[in-house]
């Protein structure tokens, strides 16, 4: 590459950078536009409450999935996983405070285990998660076979706080998006983590472990998708041993939509937080408001993720080689 | 002897072989030998539905990471909705209805391949996206229809010919060929190279967009084809028929030693693959265990199986 045209490359290269941290925003704007349009009532206190209703446990899903994406994997159990964290929420957790706590706390040492294993005998994780999702599955059915059990009523509390001026999915997501983009983005052991997803060789030769660092990634993974079956038994309260089957493909979804990538270790928490919003505002308000039959709802689902992704490819010059 | 196990021991496909061998056997012990021929008859007629969509997925995920068709249950729940439809219970219509659902499937391929191009987005993205809109045409199209299929089509799908039913004669015919194409053929060697990498090849003169134009096309066709075969052999299509086939075309495509990171598959591997994963389950329903244990040994046992083999090498 010639001196002369490295300069212009750098300028061309952060315009990019820029764009790219924005379409997440600007995807989310897209659908707000298109509700305040159809139904300006709905942009309000109370709407934002109920449109975003679900937002807080697939944010939380998200972000449980943007950890491993960040290391180069991917997680197709996320969703039995919450699934299976809602029955032990609605049932352990309500009845034997202590025994519940025990057993999500044992999840995120699975969830670890598996990163460990991972790593140790260099398994593809879509596999193993694969696997993962028949286990959760068939736990949440175990504990479960009919749907029903009852959330801790601190939990519905928590999770049906109406703070003044801004709803509470609002904050929440806000406060999540936060803590975690100070975490992943910030500290120094984050860089190493997001490190081993764009060059583990080298964060290896740097004299980092990087067993450690898939287990952490996958310990986070768990800890998030425990805290997004926690939230959302807190809103649903009770449970049902497919309630998080969506989530595997929502949260993959929010990740890619909020500017994350599949290889690379490049992730965004506040973007995946963004998409995540997105896809929680365009699977049903959004489809509520255009009068969409019950027989195209899906349809207009993948119709919106086609048009927010088109329209990501209008805005960038060029997208990234996949 | 010796020389020849340890070469065989060398193949990537021949662990999914083993543990169906170890499960059959296992499933035998707990009978006592009674139904043993039964189990392996009934286990090759449903694996062939796993076989074929598993030999599309491979050829996909072979051309290299984030190559995946996550659009197959749809695909194959249209596709199946389609042919009956077209049958209309007709024997005289079997064909046109296999070609029906021979051009939905390709349809549905050419529809993926145009949004991952166009749109420039991860083809696990386009190809979920693409599930959505499938899934509702297909709701929409066969809604509340139970049309059964032509009698002569339904007992060609469980036709047996000395005890081996006929499909999967053919399967293994067209499997073979999928492994010549594979691996003896230019298309299946730049499949391949564009799956180990992407830009050597295409400076290598490999033309990579019209390859995976192709794949593209090639899995959905596939799909399409195990949707008629699926509506005829369970005596009706519907929407969720496919359902099941998302994760086992995945599972038995890398149960089977073909590398998720792309550029090295195998075809006999599927065959192991699938007959274990349906053999799995046939072990586990003699067994008479509940539902919730069954999807947890079956999680347990493929989570085992892929640690016991162990992941590839690193490529590069």
């Amino acid at each position: 590459m010639a001196v002369a045209a490295a300069g212009n490359e750098a300028s061309a290269l952060a315009s990019r950078r820029l764009l790219r941290a924005m379409l997440p925003a600007l995807s989310l704007a897209l659908v707000l536009a298109a509700i305040a349009y159809l139904n300006p009532r709905a942009i309000s206190y109370f709407g934002f409450t109920l449109m975003l209703n679900l937002a807080v446990p697939i944010a939380l899903a998200t972000l449980a999935q943007m950890f491993v994406i960040a290391g180069n994997d991917l997680d197709l159990s996320i969703g039995p996983f919450v699934g299976f964290v809602g029955c032990v929420t609605a049932t352990w957790l309500r009845d034997t405070p202590l025994l519940g706590a025990l057993v999500l706390l044992g999840c995120i040492g699975v969830y670890a285990a598996l990163g460990a294993l991972i790593h140790l005998r260099n398994l593809p994780s879509i596999v193993v998660t694969l696997g993962m999702s028949f286990v959760w599955q068939g736990l949440a059915i175990l504990l479960l076979p009919k749907p029903g059990g009852k959330a801790p009523d601190w939990l519905q509390a928590i999770m049906g706080l109406k703070p003044p001026l801004v709803p509470f999915p609002i904050i929440a997501a806000v406060l999540i998006a936060a803590i975690t983009y100070f975490g992943l983005m910030r500290t120094s052991y984050g860089v190493i983590l997001r490190g081993t997803g764009g060059n583990a060789v080298a964060i290896g030769r740097a004299g980092w472990s990087l067993l450690r660092a898939k287990a952490a990634l996958f310990a986070l993974t768990g800890l998030f998708g425990v805290l997004s079956g926690m939230a959302l038994i807190g809103i649903t309260t009770s449970a049902d041993a497919n309630i998080g089957n969506g989530y595997t493909l929502l949260s993959i979804a929010g990740v890619i939509l909020g500017g994350g990538e599949f290889v690379g270790g490049r992730v965004s928490p506040i973007g995946a937080v963004l998409g995540a919003l997105t896809m929680a505002l365009a699977a049903s308000p959004l489809l509520t408001f255009m009068h969409i039959p019950p027989d195209w709802q899906v349809a207009a689902n993948g119709a919106i993720l086609i048009i927010v992704l088109a329209a990501r490819v209008l805005i960038t010059p060029k997208g990234p080689d996949l | 002897m010796s020389d020849l196990l340890r070469r065989l021991a060398a193949k990537p496909w021949i662990w999914s072989f083993v543990g169906a061998a170890l499960v059959w056997l296992a499933a035998i012990a707990f009978t006592g030998g009674t139904g043993a021929a039964g189990m392996l008859n009934a286990a090759m007629s449903l694996a062939v539905f796993t076989v074929v969509v598993g030999v599309g997925q491979m050829f996909v995920i072979t051309l290299g990471p984030g190559n995946v068709d996550l659009s197959l249950p749809a695909n194959i729940g249209l596709a199946s909705a389609v042919a009956m439809k077209t049958m209309g219970g007709d024997d005289r219509m079997v064909a046109a209805g296999l070609l029906a659902a021979l051009a939905s499937g390709l349809a549905v391929g050419l529809a993926n391949y145009l949004l991952i191009w166009a749109l420039r987005i991860p083809p696990i993205i386009a190809t979920l996206s693409a599930s959505f809109i499938i899934q509702s045409i297909d709701i929409s199209y066969g809604r509340g229809l139970q049309i059964k299929p032509p009698p002569g089509f339904a007992d060609f799908t469980n036709w047996q010919i000395l005890g081996i039913p006929v499909l999967a004669i053919l399967t293994l015919i067209f499997t073979f060929g999928a492994a010549i194409a594979l691996q003896r053929m230019v298309y299946g060697r730049w499949v391949a190279a564009i799956g180990q990498n992407r830009r050597a090849a295409r400076l290598a003169g490999v033309k990579v967009e019209p390859v995976r134009l192709a794949t593209y096309a090639l899995c959905g066709t596939l799909g399409g084809l195990d949707g008629a075969m699926l509506a005829g052999y369970f005596r009706g299509a519907n929407v969720d028929i496919g359902n099941e086939y998302l994760l086992a075309s995945i599972a038995v495509v890398v149960i089977g030693g073909t590398s998720v990171a792309g550029g090295k598959a195998n075809v006999p591997g599927i065959w192991g693959a699938a007959l274990f994963l349906v053999l799995l389950l046939t072990m586990l329903n003699t067994f008479g265990v509940s539902p919730g244990l069954r999807l947890l040994l079956t999680g347990l046992v493929i989570v085992g199986v892929i640690t016991a083999a162990g992941g590839q090498k690193a490529v590069r």
